[in-house]
Order: C-alpha cells, then sequence, then structure tokens
C-alpha cells in the first residue's frame, strides 16, 4: 500500500529459448520507475513457471516479451495453462518482434495487448494501469 | 600538424570569427539546443579547426593506410583493389529453404556467405526437442545433423567462397568441416569465419544452456586446432554487434569487443601459442548505428587501438597481429517498426558510415526485420544497397576520404580514450570473463539503455516514424515473411529419418571417442568431426561434452 493505494504487481518474463532481453529489462525499469512492482522472472522460462509465479506472487498481471518468432506456439499455451489454473482473468501483455497479423490473432485469445518494438515506455505504463482497477 | 606560429594565429583568427561573424548570428537565429551529442552522448563542438588537432602527430596517430596505427585502414589501396565482402545473413526455415536463399543471393551478386541458426541449434538442442516446440526454424536455420549442412551447401562451392558461420563453438563448425572432408576438399585451403565469442554471446543474447567457462574452453580448442591446421580460416569473430543491440556506447562496444578478444589471447597464450600464431587471424563484427560520423570514428579508432594493444600490451612482431578485421552489420535495433520503409534509408547511412569506416565485409539489414526474418523482395534491396554504395557513390575510389577532417580526428582520439579508460576497468574488475561473470558489464550496458531509451522518449533522440513524424498506419506497406509451422514438422521428420539410417555403432563409437578426450582435457575438435561423419545430432555432441555443466539463465544476473 502506498498513498492508501494497494501497489500494482506486474510478473514480467522471456518464454521459450529468445535470448534478447534488451526490451524486457527496459520495462522492467521503467514500470519500477512508475511506482509499480516487478517480478522478473528473468529468461527461458517455460510456461509452467509462468503460471507457478503467477499463483505463488499473486501478481495483477503478467508481461511477455518474445522475439524468437515463437510467438504463435508459445503464447497460446501460456495462456491456456494460466486458464487451466483459474487464472483466465488475469490480464496478458506481451511485447516484441509480432507481425500485425499475428497480433491481431493473438488479442482474439486472450492477449490483451500487443506491444511493437518502438513504442514507449509509457504506453506500456498507461496499459497497466488501465487494465489494473485499484480499489 | 601544424607549427606553433601558425596555430596561434588560427587562434586568434578563430576568437576573430567568433566575435565578428558568429555572435551576432547567434543573436539572430539560436542554435537549435544548447547542447549537441552523438547518439552516444558525446558533446559535438560546433566547430572543428586545426586547434583540436594541433597536438596530433600525423605518422604516430594517423600515418597511411596499411601502415601502423592503420587509423585509415588495413588495405594500402583501401576498396579501390577489392571491395569489402558483401554477405547478407542468411538462415531460415528448413535447410533446404535456406539453401535455395543462399543460391538466390549468389545470383544476385552476393560475394560472402553468413550462415544463421535457430534458436534451438544455438542452445545445441535437436528440433525434435519438446522445449523447441514453436522456435524451429524461425530465427535461423535448424540444423540437427551433417545431414542438414550437406542440404543447406548443396551446390555451392565452399572452396571457392568464403563462408562465415554465425555460432558459438565446436559442432556446426565440426559438421562443415566434415562436409569438406567428404567433398574432398582440404582443409588447409578453407577459407571463412566462426563467430565462436562464447564470452560476448553468453551475456548478449545468452545462447547458451551450459556454464561460460566450459563453452570458454571449447572455442579455444576450436582457435587452437585451427591455428594448427586450417591457416586461412578466421576461428573467432568478437562480437561487438550484439553487445550495441543490447544498448551500449560506441566506447563500450570497442572495449568490451577487446575485453573478450584480450581473454582470449591470455587463454591462448596459456595454451603455449604464441601471440603471432593466433592473432593474424583474431576477427571482429562491429554494429553500424545510427549516428553517422560517431560510428565512422568508432571503426577509425577501434583501428587504430586494437594495433596498439597488440603490439604494446602482447609484444606482437608480425604486422599481421595488428590489424583489426572486421564485418558490420548494420542496427537492428534501429530498425522500426513503424513505417518500414523508411528502415532502407537508415540501413544506408549506417551501411556508408561502415564503408567510410573501412569495414572489410557488410551486412545490410532488410527493412522488415522489426517484423519477420527478410523476404527475398527486402533482402534484394538490402544487397542492392551495398551494390550502389560500391558502384555508384563514388566513395570507394578513394582511401579513406574522411581522414584529415577535423572533426572525423577528434572524435576518433576522444573514442579511442574512452575505450582504453572502459578497458581499464575492465581489468580493474578482473578482466572479461570475471566482469561478465558478476553481471559487471551487463549493468553498464543495461545503464547505458536505459538512458537512451529515456532520451528517445524525452525527444532528445528522434527517431523518425517514431517519436516524430508519425503516421497511423492500419495495414502493413510491406509483405513479411511467414514461416509455416509445417517447416517444423518436415524438419522433425528428417531429423527422424536421420536417426533410422545412421550406423547407431559408429555414433556410439563416435561419441565414446569424444567423451574420453574430454575426460582426458584434450583438444575435442577432431572428436566432434568423427561424430559429425557418423551423423551425430548436436544435442547428442553438446550433452556427451558437456554431461555435467550447467548454464545460468541468462536473465537472472540482474
Amino acid at each position: 500500500m502506498k498513498n492508501g493505494k494497494r501497489t500494482i504487481r506486474v510478473l514480467l518474463a522471456k518464454p521459450g529459448l529468445d535470448g534478447h532481453d534488451r526490451g524486457v529489462y527496459l520495462v522492467a525499469q521503467a514500470l519500477r520507475d512508475a511506482g509499480i512492482e516487478v517480478i522478473f522472472l528473468g529468461l527461458q522460462t517455460t510456461a509452467e513457471e509462468v503460471v507457478a509465479a503467477a499463483l505463488q506472487e499473486d501478481v495483477d498481471m503478467v508481461g511477455l516479451s518474445i522475439f524468437s518468432g515463437g510467438h504463435m506456439t508459445i503464447l497460446p499455451r501460456i495462456t491456456e495453462k494460466l486458464r487451466q489454473a483459474g487464472l483466465g482473468e488475469l490480464p496478458v501483455i506481451v511485447g516484441g518482434i509480432i507481425p500485425p497479423d499475428d497480433a491481431r490473432t493473438l488479442k482474439g485469445m486472450g492477449i490483451h495487448e500487443v506491444f511493437p518494438p518502438g513504442c514507449s515506455t509509457a504506453d506500456i505504463i498507461t496499459c497497466v494501469r488501465s487494465l489494473i482497477p485499484l480499489t | 600538424m601544424y607549427s606553433k606560429e601558425k596555430i596561434e594565429l588560427i587562434r586568434k583568427g578563430k576568437e576573430e570569427w567568433e566575435r565578428e561573424v558568429l555572435t551576432p548570428i547567434l543573436r539572430k537565429w539560436p542554435e537549435r539546443e544548447d547542447r549537441f551529442e552523438t547518439l552516444s552522448g558525446r558533446e559535438l563542438n560546433r566547430l572543428y579547426t586545426p586547434l583540436d588537432v594541433s597536438e596530433k602527430d600525423y605518422l604516430r596517430d594517423i600515418s597511411f593506410p596499411g601502415a601502423y596505427p592503420f587509423t585509415r585502414g588495413v588495405m594500402p589501396t583501401g576498396y579501390r583493389g577489392k571491395l569489402w565482402t558483401r554477405r547478407q545473413v542468411t538462415g531460415f526455415a528448413t535447410p533446404e529453404e535456406t539453401n535455395s536463399r543462399l543460391k538466390y543471393l549468389q545470383r544476385e551478386g552476393q560475394t560472402g556467405i553468413n550462415l544463421v541458426f535457430d534458436l534451438p541449434t544455438h542452445y545445441h538442442l535437436d528440433s525434435d526437442n519438446p522445449l523447441c516446440a514453436g522456435e524451429v526454424g524461425k530465427d535461423g536455420v535448424p540444423v540437427d545433423s551433417l545431414r542438414d549442412i550437406e542440404v543447406i551447401f548443396d551446390g555451392i562451392d565452399i572452396a571457392a567462397i568464403s563462408t562465415s558461420i554465425i555460432t558459438a563453438g565446436a559442432t556446426i563448425f565440426a559438421m562443415f568441416l566434415a562436409l569438406a572432408q567428404k567433398r574432398a576438399i582440404p582443409l588447409h585451403t578453407l577459407r571463412g569465419t566462426l563467430q565462436n565469442d562464447i564470452v560476448s554471446l553468453y551475456y548478449t543474447v545468452h545462447l547458451s544452456r551450459f556454464n561460460l567457462l566450459d563453452l570458454f574452453r571449447i572455442s579455444v580448442d576450436v582457435i587452437e586446432f585451427c591455428v594448427r591446421n586450417i591457416p586461412r580460416w578466421n576461428p573467432i569473430s568478437f562480437i561487438g554487434y550484439q553487445i550495441r543491440e543490447k544498448g551500449s556506447t560506441a566506447a563500450q562496444e570497442i572495449a568490451f569487443t577487446f575485453g573478450s578478444a584480450i581473454a582470449y589471447a591470455e587463454a591462448l597464450k596459456k595454451r603455449g601459442l604464441a601471440v603471432d600464431e593466433f592473432a593474424p587471424r583474431f576477427s571482429f563484427f562491429f554494429n553500424a548505428h545510427n549516428d553517422f560520423l560517431e560510428e565512422i570514428c568508432k571503426y577509425r579508432a577501434a583501428r587504430r587501438l586494437w594495433a596498439r594493444i597488440m603490439r604494446e600490451r602482447f609484444k606482437a612482431k608480425n604486422p599481421l597481429s595488428w590489424l583489426l578485421r572486421f564485418h558490420v552489420q548494420t542496427a537492428g535495433c534501429s530498425l522500426t517498426a513503424q513505417q518500414p520503409m523508411n528502415n532502407v534509408i537508415r540501413t544506408t547511412i549506417q551501411a556508408l558510415a561502415a564503408v567510410l569506416g573501412g569495414a572489410n565485409s557488410l551486412h545490410t539489414n532488410s527493412m522488415d526485420e522489426a517484423y519477420a526474418l527478410p523476404s527475398e523482395t527486402a533482402v534484394r534491396t538490402a544487397l542492392r544497397t551495398q551494390q550502389i554504395i560500391a558502384l555508384e557513390s563514388g566513395v570507394t575510389n578513394t582511401v579513406d576520404p574522411l581522414g584529415g577532417s577535423y572533426c572525423i580526428e577528434k572524435l576518433t582520439d576522444e573514442l579511442e580514450e574512452e575505450a582504453v579508460a572502459i578497458l581499464e576497468e575492465i581489468d580493474e574488475n578482473g578482466g572479461m570473463v570475471q566482469a561478465v561473470s558478476t553481471g559487471w558489464v551487463q549493468k553498464q550496458i543495461q545503464d547505458a539503455a536505459y538512458a537512451y531509451k529515456r532520451e528517445v522518449e524525452t525527444k532528445k533522440h528522434f527517431i523518425v516514424g517514431v517519436n516524430c513524424h508519425e503516421v497511423e498506419e492500419d495495414e502493413l506497406p510491406i509483405e513479411i515473411l511467414k514461416i509455416d509451422p509445417y517447416h517444423e514438422e518436415l524438419q522433425k521428420k528428417n531429423l527422424a529419418a536421420v536417426r533410422t539410417n545412421r550406423d547407431m555403432q559408429q555414433v556410439e563409437r563416435a561419441l565414446e571417442r569424444l567423451r574420453e578426450a574430454v575426460e582426458a582435457q584434450e583438444n575435442v575438435m577432431l572428436p566432434f568431426v568423427e561424430a559429425a561423419h557418423a551423423y551425430a545430432t548436436i544435442e547428442e555432441m553438446m550433452n556427451t561434452c558437456m554431461p555435467s555443466s550447467q548454464g545460468t539463465k541468462g536473465g537472472v544476473e540482474r
């Protein structure tokens, strides 16, 4: 609790084998600077690890960074596992190299937002705040 | 470079110019900024004059191309003799698709091969490993066994063209050597480059599931083997490119790259090799980012500093040991998803900087790479960009045309000085391997990346289409390469066929030999080549070589 408001807790992870971590570190730091609590699972995390951490850390949202091109296989697997764990309502946002067609499909599959390269951290912070009611 | 009297006259002249000419203009039309900076945050003066280079000694600091300290280039004739090698990073979907793209690029005028692998291959995992689901062939070509290398190079004369292999370690290289042997090409005639700089790869793109020191030992094995057996091969290419992509400054890019090179040089000396045996085969790989002048000076500073390090620190006697030969790739991180056709212009400026900086080899990015691997049309435009610079721009017709520019020489000096200071910090942190293990290097780069991101977001740096001149784009104006999931299934099927058809006894014998070599701490290259001949898979080879080696999960160091 800060000033009577609950602190937002966001779980960040890089699923799959991809090692391009510049983006996720920038987002983590920008969120922290904005007073948002970040739990960063690191690289090469599996769907199971994401779900376990989301449950254990009682987070408000999951942010996934993926630049490998494997997003259409890897991301639906994570949203499915979240659903199975009873976390189907947990907002999931994604950043990385994801073509617009795929982004549309992913949004239809329960991903709330897809951020392309070059997006501003301010937009990400606005999105996080809009998706999480702080009452 | 000027007499004391001349310098005094210029200084007086400059003061007069500032008073009489500049000041009235500044009052009328103030400058756009209080402080002008390069992309790395280095202050740029309004004007550079002989006063900025008055301390320079032409013969000591700049000299002639092909002469120590090589500020103006390693070739006395620059590009008047031979142009840089034009090699586009290639690899996607399957070995079959990659083979046809390589042949396409050769028809379109590519002069070298630059092969990149998918993530499972970088991790030494077979395509049918469940960890790889969805990632096979996505950002490079999958290679499971010698079969795939045979397909990739089918109909391509590896004895005639130089091949760059973007991988860390011995497995793929062993397969390449096995292919050469099957084609009866003597190994000592092969030309090409192996990336192999695991120290840099380890902390930039984390392409490993093994321990850094174990991987380092193998990469040193590869260098030792090449120095003794494949004298025209560059067994390592020190990677500044990924350091810059991770967000470093230009000076950090030079210093961290050299930090790794110094670590390897010291390890090779400990193996009993003389510096003049291995240093002539060291090669380097730098980024070309947006800041045109800073990038040109970065290459010139790097070339001079490397020559000095080799000659002064390592006491290399052979002039070939002093040469910084380098490949450049234009900056992937500078490409924008917004208005992707603008990326052609960015890449052109970056490529021109690489050429004016004296690159020996060049890859130009394609306009669509903020979305996917390049389409055939996009990669052709990228190659054409190089060809237009080479054949139309005229900059190749005289050596180091910007040498002697007051600004260029001053910035070159400043970048060298800053890189030297960072190298001292690396030494204070126990050398590059130690500084990476503790996360010190990563922290320096992450801080620089965050500072740059803040500057873009506060519009201190502009990116057209991103923080200015934006347009609403509903549909992409270009076509994107799609990699069908069918390719992953096909690759797994082909791997299954390899497993069925190979002689399992031969595989086991070869892996046993590899295990013995590891236990006896012998050089593992020949056992790797033998395992490649037996069609052992990449995962079998590395798991045999490193049964108990555990890496850190890249991201947890901070």
